[in-house]
């Protein structure tokens, strides 16, 4: 492929937006997940702010119901698929060819890809805002209420194209991510040697890949139903709502461990590193994932208790779904060894290490109880549940990514937060999350409905509200100190070295910032926590410490793909040919416009020339 | 045991033998639920009650069987999950105190324990399968109403129809099965009897939900869904849609009103017969009125007799509620009240008493004050968004769409006045 001559060359942007666009760097791809998907993270954050503000008191007015169904319906789904995921997506960008001891992903034109395609989704819900309404059918968005009968408005629609966008990003990334821990280990980097988070980015990735496919039939069927009169699930014409959830909550259930997967990973690294043991129980813990995942599969009518499915598969749906208590049980316990006769060191991404284990149990015990679908049929569709997946998403998933971005914030930028800060931070977080989500318990179990956009002052529910609203408030007072130190600290952190947490893993073995090529040789791996392992060693041979030397002289001769410009516009392609799917009929040039471009990169993609043509002799090789 | 066995041994020879096993399964979990959950709820009354007291809507404040069987599931599940949340939790702050880093040494080098790892694996899968037992009764025990202590074959059965954003209740008429009776947002039920329920809707999905009788159960559009639950005691209960249905959802709202048996025949009776031809000349013209202003095209207000099929199966009502008996109603809308005992005694009507004008046994608890109807069904149709935003009256209805329709303070006054005279 090489002997063809392509008109145009690679392209070279040392630095600039042109180089943020083009570049094919997983740690500078892991950069811009991060960021984006943090931005997006405090939309969905505002958006539940406002929700609170409407809800501090009774009969309130701030918002129409209108309004707050749109709020709640985004605030759900920017969470799931714009912020916690894409989230976890910059860690396994950023960290696990670090942490396998590889230069890059598998595919790294298609790891730029999948960062602007998950750019062009976000802009296709986000932008929904301000086209007449978003979506207000629920994150979950049951059939009818998805109908165009109900429904008539374009925020379904943008909702249905946006997850489909979503969807091909995050199948693009995992398959990547799967091809890469498979391919791309160092010598020596037996799978039982794989550092946890890397192990559970695998998992994560097989997840998407068999449960993101499910979502996508049912999107597909919903459009069909709206754009084309098709009747999947119409109930006048014989179609059944059922079958929607179904079909949700199938691919909905793995997503809560494609979710959490990688936050236990995060954990799972975070607590050997600052307790000085290596993780108690490794085998346990890979296996406990990995059961999780399986399992995952078989508990999705644990959401759909209440559907009228009958006595006898409800119980069976409420053994497998306490049974996947138990693995996850196991992961507590092992953190729990793991700590146990530790030296324990509270820096910041302890603490939120730590603050997960402990707000994740108790997500995990409330899950237990509407495990039992009779405990369930009181809870469900209440503030219980609200607490519930907010012990698990917020206390879990989110503690976990804060613990990740400090831990590895001295890798990523080579500097320092302010730790004092930082612990502060924690606290106050810690404090703001209970005050804001312990008393929804309170709140569900006195019979208060989710999804209400007020409630009348006789039913009593007015103290827990106003103390949630509260908590909400410090809450965004904590993220706010987090963005200070985060922002200050990239510009004017003290240096912070290779290794400031004397780590464990491969990634805490290069430089921080790594250079461009990550490993100057690719290290040969001979144990779990192998840099910890060869840190001892050195230490009684008395070889000195430190980062591996980043001028290497071998450096000219490591062969590192080129930046590309095509990704970013294959995802534009697709971008404009999804606004135009977004209007039924009318605007089908514009899908066509979109496919053209999309096909028309794709082929450029395919004959690229391997690297930039005046440097045609590197590329033979 | 015992306990178990005294509390089933009256109905024994009443039942098949499969029935009689399972249901004594279930009755002694109710017997054991006894004992122990006066313990945990004495337990757990600072940690949870103390914090939720008997509200409205309050799960704790169990007033039928099939809550209470929940909630004692509830008891189990909650104190074995404070024993591992205590467990846990306390490890977590033990170690954190204790193993903080002193000095630059490393720690011994554990890389697990089988054995240990075990133990903790084990544990827990025994806790669940305890915690399973009276789970998987309470889930049968919710689908059957044969499994009430008060079972006397052939429960009432109602039909609860979800419309957004509203209940429909059709009992069966006593004098005629082939027909139904309409009624909307309230719910009389006959105390100490099971009643089931035949859960649909005509839109979207709803969930019909009684927090002090019994968990919800989905109202799903030709899902034939069932429940069942009972009273304890009479008394008006909170109920409300808990599937979010569109954008009035917070304020799909209704009432379980329990009377004895005699009342409830009483009630049913008149809600059976047909409406009064008004005297009143205002009400007379509202009458006019209710048809000319296009309020028949949604509701019907003389008759709440609907005939089955042939084959048994449903005919679809209106869009709107069946207006009939609007005025024999003890709530507006399923959540205000027409009646306001304090400050208005000498106002307030009677709702059960016989054709003679007095109070049936044990009747007289029930009240409506006409002052108070009148006001809220006046600011109900004058303006029906500021009480339900988003009703698909005001979205749709012919006065308050189209503005040369539009009702004048008279109109109102005049249905009003004729509303009020459909008792």
């Amino acid at each position: 492929m090489t002997t063809i001559a392509f008109p145009i060359p690679r392209p070279k942007h040392p630095s600039g937006v042109w180089n943020w666009i083009t570049t094919i760097d997983h740690k500078k791809i892991g950069v811009l997940y991060g960021v984006t998907a943090f931005l997006l993270f405090l939309s969905g954050g505002l958006e539940a702010l406002i929700m609170r503000i409407q809800l501090a008191g009774p009969n309130q007015d701030i918002v129409s119901a209108e309004v707050f169904n749109q709020l709640f319906t985004m605030h759900g789904t920017t969470m799931i698929f714009l912020a916690i995921m894409p989230l976890s997506a910059a860690f396994f960008n950023f960290v696990v060819p670090l942490q396998i001891g590889a230069r890059d992903v598998a595919f790294p034109r298609l790891n730029a890809f999948s960062y602007w395609t998950f750019l062009a989704g976000a802009i296709i819900l986000k932008i929904s805002w301000f086209t007449g309404g978003a979506t207000n059918a629920g994150w979950f968005g049951y059939a009818p209420l998805t109908s165009v009968q109900q429904n008539p408005g374009t925020g379904i629609d943008y909702w249905i194209i946006s997850l489909q966008v979503l969807g091909i990003a995050s199948l693009a990334a995992s398959f990547n991510f799967i091809v890469t821990i498979i391919n791309m280990r160092a010598p020596g980097m037996s799978f039982m040697r794989l550092p946890l988070f890397t192990w559970m980015t695998f998992i994560t990735a097989i997840l998407v890949v068999l449960a993101f496919p499910v979502i996508t039939v049912a999107l597909i069927e919903l459009y069909f139903d709206r754009a084309f009169g098709m009747n999947f699930f119409n109930v006048a014409k014989g179609g059944d709502p059922v079958l929607w959830q179904h079909l949700f909550w199938v691919f909905g259930h793995p997503e809560v461990y494609i979710l959490i997967l990688p936050a236990m990973g995060i954990v799972s690294d975070i607590i050997p590193t600052f307790s000085k043991k290596p993780l108690f129980g490794y085998p346990a813990i890979v296996l406990a994932g990995a059961i999780i995942a399986f399992m995952g599969w078989m508990v999705w009518s644990h959401h759909m208790f209440t559907v009228g499915l009958g006595p006898i598969p409800i119980t069976v749906f409420t053994i497998t779904t306490m049974a996947i208590a138990v693995p996850t049980g196991v992961k507590v316990f092992n953190w729990m060894g793991t700590m146990w006769g530790g030296a324990m060191d509270f820096k910041t991404p302890m603490l939120f290490a730590v603050g997960f284990v402990a707000m994740f149990t108790i997500g995990g015990i409330s899950g237990v109880m509407h495990s039992m679908a009779s405990s369930d049929a009181q809870q469900q569709d209440t503030y219980f549940i609200v607490a519930h997946i907010h012990y698990v998403l917020f206390g879990g998933a989110i503690f976990a990514i804060f613990a990740g971005i400090y831990y590895w914030f001295p890798k990523i930028t080579g500097r320092m937060y302010n730790e004092k800060l930082g612990q502060i931070t924690f606290w106050v977080i810690f404090i703001a999350f209970n005050l804001a989500f312990f008393p929804m318990h309170f709140l569900g179990l006195d019979g208060m409905p989710r999804r209400i956009y007020t409630y009348d002052a006789s039913m009593g529910w007015n103290l827990w509200n106003g103390v949630s609203t509260l908590g909400v408030v410090l809450l965004a007072v904590g993220i706010l100190m987090f963005m200070h130190n985060i922002a200050r600290s990239w510009r004017k952190g003290d240096v912070a070295g290779a290794d400031p947490w004397d780590g464990r893993t491969l990634e805490w073995s290069i430089p921080s910032p790594p250079p461009e090529y990550n490993f100057a040789e690719i290290p040969e791996v001979h144990d779990r926590d192998d840099w910890w392992a060869r840190k001892r060693r050195e230490v009684r041979r008395e070889v000195p410490v430190g980062g591996g030397s980043g001028e290497d002289e071998e450096e000219h001769d490591i062969h590192m793909p080129q930046p590309s410009y095509w990704p970013f516009v294959v995802s534009m392609g697709i971008l404009i040919g999804a606004f135009g799917l977004v209007y039924p009929v009318a605007n089908y040039a514009i899908a066509a416009i979109g496919v053209f471009i999309g096909t028309v990169a794709v082929y450029a993609w395919s004959f690229e020339p391997v690297n930039d043509p005046e440097d045609g002799d590197h590329a033979a090789h | 045991m015992e306990l178990g066995a005294r509390g089933f041994g009256a109905e024994a020879d009443k039942l098949t033998d499969e029935r009689v096993t399972s249901i004594n399964m279930v009755k002694s979990a109710k017997s054991l639920k006894r004992s122990l959950g006066i313990v945990l709820a004495g337990m757990l009354v600072a940690l949870v009650m103390g914090c939720t007291p008997s509200h409205a809507q309050s799960t704790f404040d169990t007033l039928g069987p099939v809550a209470e069987n929940q909630l004692f599931i509830f008891y189990v599940i909650l104190a074995a999950g404070t024993v591992v949340f205590i467990l846990v939790e306390g490890a977590l702050i033990y170690m954190v105190v204790r193993f903080r880093r002193k000095g630059d040494g490393d720690p011994a080098q554990t890389h697990g324990n089988t054995r240990l790892e075990i133990i903790w694996t084990v544990i827990p899968v025994i806790v669940l399968v305890v915690a399973a037992v009276p789970t998987i009764q309470g889930i049968f025990y919710a689908a059957n109403p044969a499994y009430s202590d008060n079972y006397r074959g052939e429960p009432l059965e109602v039909d609860v129809i979800g419309h957004q954003w509203w209940f429909e209740f059709r009992y069966p008429n006593p004098s005629n099965a082939q027909e139904q009776i309409m009624v909307a947002n309230e719910l009389f039920i006959p105390v100490g009897e099971p009643v089931s329920f035949r859960l649909d809707s005509v839109d979207v999905i709803h969930s019909f939900w009684v927090p002090k009788l019994a968990g919800k159960v989905d109202m799903i559009p030709n899902n034939d869904n069932t429940m069942w639950f009972e009273a304890y005691q009479p008394g008006e209960f909170f109920g409300q849609c808990a599937e979010f249905c569109g954008v009035m959802h917070a304020n799909m709202r209704f009432k379980v009103i329990a009377v004895p048996r005699a009342e409830f025949d009483v009630w049913l009776a008149r809600q059976a017969a047909d409406a009064p031809e008004p005297s009143d000349p205002l009400a007379r013209e509202g009458k006019d009125l209710f048809r000319s202003a296009g309020c028949s095209g949604c509701h019907q207000q003389e008759r709440s007799i609907i005939k089955l099929r042939d084959d048994g199966s449903r005919l679809p009502g209106r869009t709107g509620p069946n207006l009939t008996h609007v005025a024999s109603r003890v709530n507006h809308l399923g959540m205000f009240r027409n009646s306001d005992i304090e400050f208005e005694a000498g106002n307030q009507r009677q709702l059960f008493v016989n054709e003679a004008g007095v109070p049936v046994d044990g009747g007289g608890r029930q009240f409506v004050s006409d002052s108070m109807l009148q006001r809220n069904l006046k600011t109900w149709i004058t303006d029906p968004d500021s009480l339900k935003p988003g009703n698909l009256m005001a979205r749709d209805g012919v006065p308050y769409v189209d503005p040369d329709k539009a009702l004048s303070e008279r109109d109102v006054d005049a249905l009003v006045a004729y509303l009020l005279t459909l008792k």
